[in-house]
């Protein structure tokens, strides 16, 4: 990476990527109301991390999201997901059961904006957490893409 | 198909067309040996069936397809890529029979299986009448959240989606134990660093060593 001529490709990406992470945020808290969700908004998270690895280089890409990090998310998204299901257990609802999770009667919407709303971000964590450590076990064995592959 | 072409011949003309687009685009594909290439296109495969998922109104779909297919699989086909060579062996011409006659006949029971197939947004077909129509009904009062599509995933079938995304955790969990944590190139950066000097912290431990072995 000492060599300077994917300039171009660098500077376009170092735009992108902020941008790319801010639009997966949108994605996943704009889920209530239009497409997407956790899994799609972690799976774009992933993505810009990934083409901060390509052009950039894997160990950089370490350097900034270890994989100890990505590893404990993917483990971390599960837990959040199937913490609340044991929350509303313990207030006395069935497991998953939103309604429960305030002690709300039918046609009350609070337990389930707010359960729907941390499960996404269990899924979020999780799938771009499983989707980097995929893609750390696949890169980490060679070092970058080489020149002519461009 | 029938409903589509008498409805709006409009929408049919963008269906032929992204069709057509992703049936070059799938030849291209069989007849390249460019492994590059075939990753590059098999993501505009994927964005292209995604556009053609918005044309026929199954936004979230296209979604996940656009995430998934077109970002996601070509940067990891772009990194399982580089674990091989670069160009795939080209083939014997007898070898390619077998694999095209089960496609074709695939393909030939598929178009078979359209015939019966209720047209697009046909308000007494399975899909619409049955669970989906409930569903539709009973959101805004159970849940409250404008996108019904939300709801039936995370709240009416949040075990599905518990067990989804558990899939996916016991997938990248798998791929971890049998390639490693990919921590390798990591241990390799920090030897060359520490080899060549070039960042500050190793070249400063390096120093260190050196006034310790002085």
């Amino acid at each position: 990476m000492n060599s300077d001529h994917h300039i171009i490709l660098r500077v376009v990406s170092k735009g992108l990527i902020p941008i790319i992470a801010l639009f997966a945020f949108y994605v996943q808290f704009h889920g209530d109301f239009g497409p997407g969700g956790g899994f799609q908004a972690g799976v774009i998270i992933a993505v810009a991390i990934i083409l901060y690895a390509l052009v950039f280089g894997v160990p950089a890409a370490m350097r900034a999201v270890p994989p100890v990090f990505t590893r404990s998310l993917a483990a971390i998204g599960v837990m959040i997901y199937a913490g609340v299901g044991f929350w509303a257990m313990l207030k006395g609802g069935h497991y998953l059961e939103y309604q429960a999770l305030f002690g709300e009667g039918p046609g009350e919407h609070h337990g389930q904006h707010i359960g729907i709303m941390i499960i996404e971000l269990g899924v979020l964590c999780g799938v771009s957490g499983a989707m980097l450590t995929i893609f750390y076990a696949f890169a980490g064995r060679v070092a970058e893409i080489r020149d002519e592959d461009w | 198909m029938q409903g589509i072409l008498a409805n709006d011949i409009g929408i049919a003309l963008v269906n032929i067309f992204l069709l057509a687009i992703l049936f070059v685009v799938a030849v291209a594909i069989a007849r390249m040996r460019s492994l590059f290439a075939i990753v590059m296109l098999a993501g505009i495969y994927s964005l292209v069936s995604a556009t053609w998922y918005v044309a026929v109104d199954a936004v979230d779909v296209a979604f996940t397809e656009a995430a998934v297919g077109a970002g996601m699989s070509t940067a990891v086909l772009l990194g399982a890529m580089l674990l091989t060579s670069r160009t795939a062996k080209p083939e014997r011409l007898f070898s390619r029979l077998g694999p095209m006659l089960v496609c074709v006949a695939t393909g030939a029971a598929l178009i078979y299986a359209t015939v019966d197939l209720p047209a697009l947004g046909d308000p007494n077909s399975p899909a619409n009448t049955g669970v989906g129509y409930t569903y539709l009904q009973i959101n805004w009062y159970d849940t409250g959240i404008p996108n019904v599509v939300t709801p039936v995933l995370a709240s009416y079938r949040g075990f599905d989606t518990l067990g989804e995304t558990t899939v996916v955790f016991a997938a990248g969990l798998a791929v971890a134990l049998l390639l490693g944590f990919g921590e390798r190139s990591l241990a390799e950066m920090i030897r060359k660093e520490g080899r060549s000097g070039g960042r500050k912290p190793a070249a400063a431990r390096t120093a260190a060593k050196d006034e310790e072995a002085s």
